[in-house]
């Protein structure tokens, strides 16, 4: 496969299984809820009933997280992001797996490169609430390095999983997920370890729902990506994480990690290039690592948060690289925007589409914004999809791409 | 892993930048711990300097002076960002107002609370399109961004900057996280040894020895231990020392990071044909 210079990924990096994987979103815990919800255009937003004084918008929350039992020697990682990360890693088979990629390749030859933008940030602003009215001290068994700290995800799964290997959580904020498949690639590549999980957890918190609000960029209603009407993003909750390693016989039927693109956009802190320069390069980045033309990608998973600004210039980039043939679609409708959760989210949700062989639709969205050049889907149909391109962008100008298929 | 060091920033209690902190680091003047002071960005255009939060600041502060020593063009070169955590003022501020009856957040305050905050202004600041991560392995952050830009410099084959800093937290976080100073690092990273580098580093990802970790020399052992990022330090007075060293880093309880560093002598001393490349390819 050729490789052009300044590619993001180099030479024999590429291509990497997904030899397992698991989820939890709103729709559900594990593959085949969301899957389900995939092909049925099932929504699972609902309005939100998190906080005392809720807010007038719609959250994808996940349930039943009261019930995730943290505890023993991990009792100190309890909070509502680690829980939901522990949620999503019995789901799928996956510490199973994990596990018998460990007598594969030992513990400390896979590495553990999550991402984040909350971590555990809700466990702090409900100590803020319970300080020492007094002396101002926050509450007795407060856990800041387990809860709150940005490594607390990737300490939590890397001590569950009972793993030995380099690990980080990178946290830019709404790509941050996508960008995790690039650095398992290079630490990989560069042999610091044979194998790696990747994915990480985001959770409903009051700094993301009240500062979001505060941007003037949360619907309130259902969201509606690429709509006429879109009036904003919905906010949702989600872990995903997927185990990352050379192709070989147990991974012939896995789809494939065939690029990565990384760029950033040179131009705001929480507002897209309005042409959308940033997103178009991290894509030409991915095919090109990926050694791939535009002609070859089936179907683009949109980051598409149903924001003004952000789906035009997606629209921008994307038919600007693409043309007007090539399908895409957001998932947000669905799930929500899961911040730091929506990379792997996307990447997952691609891959049971490459898999299962249906093109994802957009519940909620009704009519598209006619200014738009992209080739959307709004309803779901069964395809023959081989590969696709996921996006995610985020704050601060940060964007990624990621190419998944299978040889064909 | 083999890498070319080519310029460093640094900032820190009483190390006002890498030309100033030399000879302190290298032994030969006392170390006197003072406020750090962190000079506005000149990257930064006037009125962006005024919104800019100080893990900003700094980590545009220490990313400019290592790249103007480096004499490498800013816009096109990766970055690698790392710290323990977010700028502590804001968490706290937005933390307050949470707590508050009116929650309403400033959108200033949301934006300069993500932790790629530094990496959002530097691309900004640089119009720099090119990769950037940012990373947190909370007191093993240094190790962990500069494994990063290591590997990053290796297997892309091109030149990295690894900026790392952390500030102190105002109470009650300061409380349950105590980061001592406010401390700002930062390597530009080559894969080939150009005009501009003086040290050529080594580093290896190895299962925990038991042996000797790196301290630094009296006072300075207290700031490294104070802030994830003067976990730097023992490197820093390694290339400052100029004479081949051998250290450990602290990365992972399971790991270390070993590193080999020799100094780079000047074209002349090693007889001319180095091999060296301009920072710049023609």
């Amino acid at each position: 496969m050729s490789r052009c210079v300044g590619t993001e990924l180099s030479e024999n990096m590429l291509p990497l299984a997904l030899s397992r994987f698991s989820l939890v979103t709103c729709l559900g815990a594990g593959q085949a809820a969301n899957l389900a919800a995939l092909r049925n255009g099932t929504s699972g937003l609902r309005p939100t009933r998190f906080e005392e004084a809720p807010l007038r918008t719609y959250v994808g929350e996940v349930p039943g997280l009261g019930a995730v039992d943290i505890d023993g020697e991990l009792a100190g990682f309890d909070c509502r992001n680690n829980r939901l990360a522990a949620m999503a890693l019995a789901q799928d088979g996956f510490i199973d797996a994990v596990a018998a990629a460990r007598e594969r390749y030992g513990s400390a030859r896979i590495g553990v490169f999550l991402g984040t933008s909350t971590s555990g940030l809700l466990q702090t602003e409900n100590a803020y609430r319970r300080r020492d009215p007094q002396s101002g001290a926050l509450p007795p068994g407060f856990d800041y390095a387990k809860t709150h700290n940005t490594y607390s995800v990737g300490d939590f799964v890397r001590t569950r999983l009972g793993l030995a290997g380099p690990a980080f959580v990178v946290s830019a904020a709404c790509a941050t997920t996508a960008k995790v498949f690039g650095n398992a690639a290079r630490m990989i590549a560069a042999g610091m370890c044979d194998a790696a999980i990747v994915g990480g957890a985001d959770t409903l918190c009051g700094t993301t729902l009240h500062g979001f609000r505060s941007l003037n960029v949360m619907s309130e209603e259902p969201c509606r990506p690429f709509d006429a009407a879109r009036s904003g993003i919905s906010i949702g909750e989600a872990a995903g994480f997927v185990l990352l390693e050379k192709p070989a016989a147990q991974t012939r039927d896995a789809v494939l990690l065939l690029g990565v693109g990384e760029s950033s956009d040179a131009y705001h802190m929480s507002s897209p290039h309005p042409e959308g320069i940033g997103a178009r390069l991290a894509m030409e980045r991915a095919l090109a690592a990926a050694g791939l033309q535009r002609e070859d990608i089936d179907y683009v998973n949109l980051h598409g948060t149903a924001t003004l600004a952000g789906d035009a210039a997606e629209d921008r980039a994307v038919s600007d690289l693409f043309g007007s043939a090539t399908a895409c679609s957001s998932i947000k409708g669905h799930t929500g925007h899961t911040l730091g959760a929506a990379g792997v989210v996307g990447a997952i949700f691609s891959t049971l589409s490459i898999l299962h062989g249906v093109l994802p639709g957009s519940p909620h969205t009704r009519t598209i914004d006619p200014t738009f050049k992209s080739r959307y889907i709004v309803r779901s149909r069964q395809a023959r999809v081989d590969r696709v391109v996921s996006n995610s962008f985020g704050f601060g100008g940060a964007n990624c791409s990621v190419v998944l298929g299978r040889i064909t | 892993m083999r890498v070319f060091i080519e310029g460093i920033g640094l900032r820190g209690p009483g190390l006002n930048g890498w030309e100033a902190g030399r000879p302190v680091l290298a032994g030969t003047k006392t170390y006197e711990p003072a406020s750090v002071t962190v000079p506005p960005s000149p990257l930064l255009p006037a009125n962006e300097r005024r919104r800019t939060v100080l893990t900003v600041k700094l980590a545009l502060a220490v990313g400019a002076e290592a790249f103007e020593a480096a004499g490498r063009e800013i816009a096109e070169t990766a970055t690698v960002f790392t710290s323990s955590g977010g700028d502590g003022e804001t968490i706290h501020q937005i933390l307050e107002t949470l707590a508050s009856a009116d929650r309403e957040l400033s959108p200033t305050r949301f934006h300069n609370s993500v932790h790629n905050a530094p990496a959002g202004y530097w691309s900004i600041a640089a119009g720099s399109r090119a990769p950037s991560s940012s990373l947190c392995c909370r007191d093993a952050s240094f190790a962990a961004g500069l494994l990063e830009a290591a590997v990053q410099t290796t297997v892309e084959d091109r030149a990295v900057a690894l900026i790392a800093y952390d500030v102190c937290y105002p109470e009650p976080l300061n409380s349950v996280r105590q980061i001592g100073a406010v401390f700002g690092a930062a390597l530009i990273l080559a894969p080939y040894p150009t005009d501009a580098c003086f040290s050529r580093l080594d580093i290896e990802l190895l299962p925990e020895s038991g042996g000797a970790r790196a301290a630094s020399s009296g006072a300075l052992d207290d700031l490294r231990r104070s802030s994830p990022a003067a976990r730097s330090l023992p490197l820093l007075e390694a290339v400052a020392r100029d004479e081949p060293q051998t250290l450990v880093l602290d990365y992972l309880p399971e790991l270390e990071l070993r590193l080999t560093l020799l100094p780079l002598l000047p074209d002349a001393a090693r007889g001319g044909d180095s091999g060296r490349r301009p920072a710049v390819p023609a």
